[in-house]
């Protein structure tokens, strides 16, 4: 080999280890101190694609922000819900992190607490600040008295039925208990209305015990006892879990409701197959849109039923919390520009103008001239509002413990194992709550 | 005392040896790279499958040794994992190879429009991974499904079937996903590994008055043998690790039924924040991985074949 070849591949090793080694990433001013650097901060924030508002609203918020802030750049990134979670894993495994903010489920603070995921924010939010915002919104994101991030949506499951489904049924109410809504169910077969009335989303995810936990409440029952052992496999459970696989059996409910999403559920019923439905708020939305539904003005809200022994228990609804806010990571090193950008994401203003989704967290858009403006911010509204204030008193919380997303799956796992005939529902509740045992002895 | 000049002088290196320390040389750069992206995250992963290591910043990781290990092998979920994982593997590699034969020799038999075919074969295989499990996703929806609409038009069933709510049909329909996705890849190896076989042999077999079947059978399988050993290791591995098409079709439901090992896998690392379960059952599937190949490589490998 001759010098001069040698030379040139000498030189060509030398920067290809200055290109792999060399490299750093670029320095940032996310603190509000001054710095050389005249980049913009990026900041990073990851939250699910479905249900609340829209990706295109959540982008031209983001937009808008930038306009008023020309330091702070927002990198979106939209997953489905199933994914957040382990993406969040994922991405806080990395120093700096992969986010410099994370949306947290209302499942999801205790865990990411103790992971040390989350930034403490007490000191960044004022008393006038937290006395404004509902106390539900708080709840997700309080723990100890300490404040890990700014609420953004108060949301819980509801109940969803087609008018002309049931008017040609000869109802002309919706049920209000499980058991009106079986009697129900039975006639709209019969007339051929729908072939299966109801479709629920008791896939093996995190939708099944929404679900679950809705139909639990209005029971009569719980998850933990008052000494937070597992009560959920006690005779409310296991009733509840017995009707859930009857009404699968019997053809009530869809067949495919074991492997169905909401995602599944809400085009289903948009398109008129079923007659009811539980879902988020942002499904009313969707079933106004003519792109997507084919029952628009067709359907509307009622209250979730509850089963007749709840009912004669004195409980007068049952709902699923499922509210999310947003916290700034721990480690990000864009702490102040996150923080910025989440308390504008959920300030009054723009919660009011993006409310077809989803409704304010704050208590004063709910009296006086600002219910007025609220109601005529979208055309929605008129109708989403009463529901929210008619649904949500009764949204119950999941389980608070650092280990719900193992917990959630052994609860996943014994509806699967019923709905599959593997176990029986005693069972399969016992199985999981032996689990539950283990995980908080851990 | 006298000295002999090989002691007192430094010995010249040969031209070859200096022109080989040069290429160690050049080669630092990329093996610092492989270094960096391959081997420090396999030793990185070794290391934490030995503690017990929540996920989480500053969390305290215990040192437990072997327990990981211990743990999972006493589980008969991982058993029960990876039967199912094997049953996917074994099918649907075996599928592959049997139909990526036939496609292979049909393209090479070169039909009218056998171009066309080659050139269709690779839409499947080119499409990610994630459209395609997506894509079959809605073909067995239970509501909406094409499958169901063709089973329908052909009057073979009455109800639209719910296809994935049962584990043993649901992981049969992943296999044909997977089938669909892979075969061309197969197929194409295979054609171009008969396109390069000598003629003579088979011509001279059909003289001899041997049928088609035995010419395929006797003379032309043999040969092929280097390009199904390659084909076999690759798509084994590959689907032994299968995951994306798991986790898009059916989210490994109904009741577990279709988990494979790399969603348990992924189950423990990222969802239950187990990272050192996660890093142990890592392990455990490049051993599974490892042992099959080598078994392939036992009974296929042939090198005078390979030489000649």
């Amino acid at each position: 080999m001759s010098k001069s070849v040698k030379l040139v591949f000498t030189i060509v090793a030398i920067v290809m280890l200055l290109t792999t080694f060399g490299c750093k990433p670029a320095t940032t001013n996310g603190t509000g101190s001054p710095q050389e650097t005249v980049s913009p901060v990026t900041i990073h924030i990851i939250t699910m694609d479905q249900a609340a508002m829209s990706t295109d609203e959540e982008e031209a918020i983001a937009r808008a922000f930038e306009a008023e802030n020309p330091g702070i750049k927002v990198q979106w990134e939209f997953v489905a819900y199933e994914a957040v979670h382990d993406k969040i894993v994922t991405g806080m495994a990395t120093t700096p992190p992969a986010y410099d903010a994370i949306m947290v489920d209302v499942v999801w603070p205790d865990e990411f607490i103790k992971k040390g995921y989350l930034l403490d924010v007490t000191d960044r939010i004022d008393q006038a600040t937290k006395d404004a915002i509902l106390p539900a919104a708080w709840n997700g994101v309080t723990r100890n008295g300490k404040i890990y991030g700014m609420p953004w949506l108060l949301d819980t499951k509801y109940f969803y039925y087609n008018k002309d489904i049931l008017q040609q049924a000869g109802f002309s109410a919706p049920p209000t208990t499980w058991e009106e809504l079986i009697t129900q169910a039975k006639v709209i077969q019969q007339k051929k209305l729908a072939e299966f009335p109801i479709a629920w989303s008791w896939k093996q995810a995190e939708a099944a015990i929404c679900d679950f936990t809705i139909l639990l409440v209005g029971n009569g029952g719980t998850f933990l006892d008052a000494n937070g052992k597992p009560a959920f496999n006690n005779e409310k459970g296991v009733q509840v879990l017995t009707w859930m696989k009857q009404t699968l059996d019997e053809g009530i409910s869809n067949p495919s409701s074991s492997v169905y999403g909401e995602g599944d559920v809400e085009t289903n019923f948009i398109s008129g197959k079923s007659a009811f439905m539980l879902d988020w708020l942002s499904g009313y939305s969707n079933g106004q849109d003519p792109t997507k539904s084919a029952i628009v003005d067709q359907f509307a809200f009622a209250p979730a039923p509850v089963f007749e022994a709840g009912k004669a228990a004195g409980i007068m609804g049952a709902g699923v919390d499922g509210s999310t806010a947003f916290g700034v990571t721990a480690t990000s090193p864009n702490a102040d520009a996150a923080w910025k950008f989440l308390t504008y994401l959920s300030s009054e203003a723009v919660q009011v103008k993006y409310s077809a989704k989803q409704l304010p967290i704050w208590k004063a858009e709910y009296t006086g001239d600002n219910l007025t403006k609220l109601l005529a911010a979208t055309p929605s509204n008129p109708i989403t509002l009463l529901a929210f204030l008619a649904q949500f008193p009764f949204a119950s919380e999941r389980p608070n413990v650092a280990y719900y997303a193992e917990a959630s799956a052994a609860l996943q796992q014994a509806l699967q194992d019923v709905f599959a005939g593997n176990k029986t529902p005693q069972q399969a509740l016992d199985d999981a709550a032996a689990i539950w045992i283990q995980l908080a002895g851990q | 005392m006298t000295t002999s000049p090989d002691a007192t002088t430094k010995p010249r290196l040969s031209l070859r040896k200096q022109d080989a320390r040069f290429a160690w040389l050049l080669l630092i750069p990329s093996l610092l790279v492989i270094l960096g992206v391959t081997l420090w995250p396999i030793l990185n992963t070794l290391y934490l499958s030995l503690f017990n290591a929540p996920s989480g910043i500053n969390q305290v990781r215990t040192f437990v040794g072997l327990g990981n290990f211990i743990d999972i092998v006493k589980d008969r979920t991982f058993w029960e994992t990876i039967g199912r994982t094997a049953y996917f593997t074994f099918v649907s590699v075996g599928l592959e190879l049997v139909l990526g034969l036939a496609i292979a020799q049909l393209i090479n038999s070169k039909p009218f429009g056998w171009k066309f075919i080659r050139f269709s074969l690779i839409i499947p295989w080119a499409m990610p991974t994630i459209v395609n499990g997506a894509m079959w996703r809605w073909i067995y929806s239970g509501d909406f499904g094409a499958l169901n609409g063709l089973l329908m038009q052909l009057g073979l069933i009455k109800h639209y079937i719910p296809f994935l709510t049962n584990s043993v049909t649901a992981m049969n329909l992943v296999i044909v996903a997977d089938i669909w996705h892979v075969v061309p890849f197969v197929a194409l190896i295979l054609q171009a590994a008969m396109a390069g076989l000598s003629v003579e042999l088979d011509e001279a077999a059909e003289v001899d008055g041997a049928s088609a079947w035995k010419r395929f059978w006797y003379i032309r399988l043999p040969l092929l043998r280097p390009a199904i050993l390659i084909a076999l290791i690759i798509r084994t591995v590959e689907a032994f690790r299968v995951f994306d098409l798991v986790y898009i079709i059916t989210s490994g439901g109904p009741a577990y039924g279709t988990v494979t090992i790399s969603y348990l896998t992924y189950m423990n690392s990222f969802t239950f924040g187990k990272l050192g379960t996660g890093s142990a059952l890592s392990f455990l599937i490049s051993i599974f991985t490892i042992i099959m190949a080598v078994i392939y490589i036992r009974f296929l490998y042939r090198p005078e074949e390979t030489s000649a």
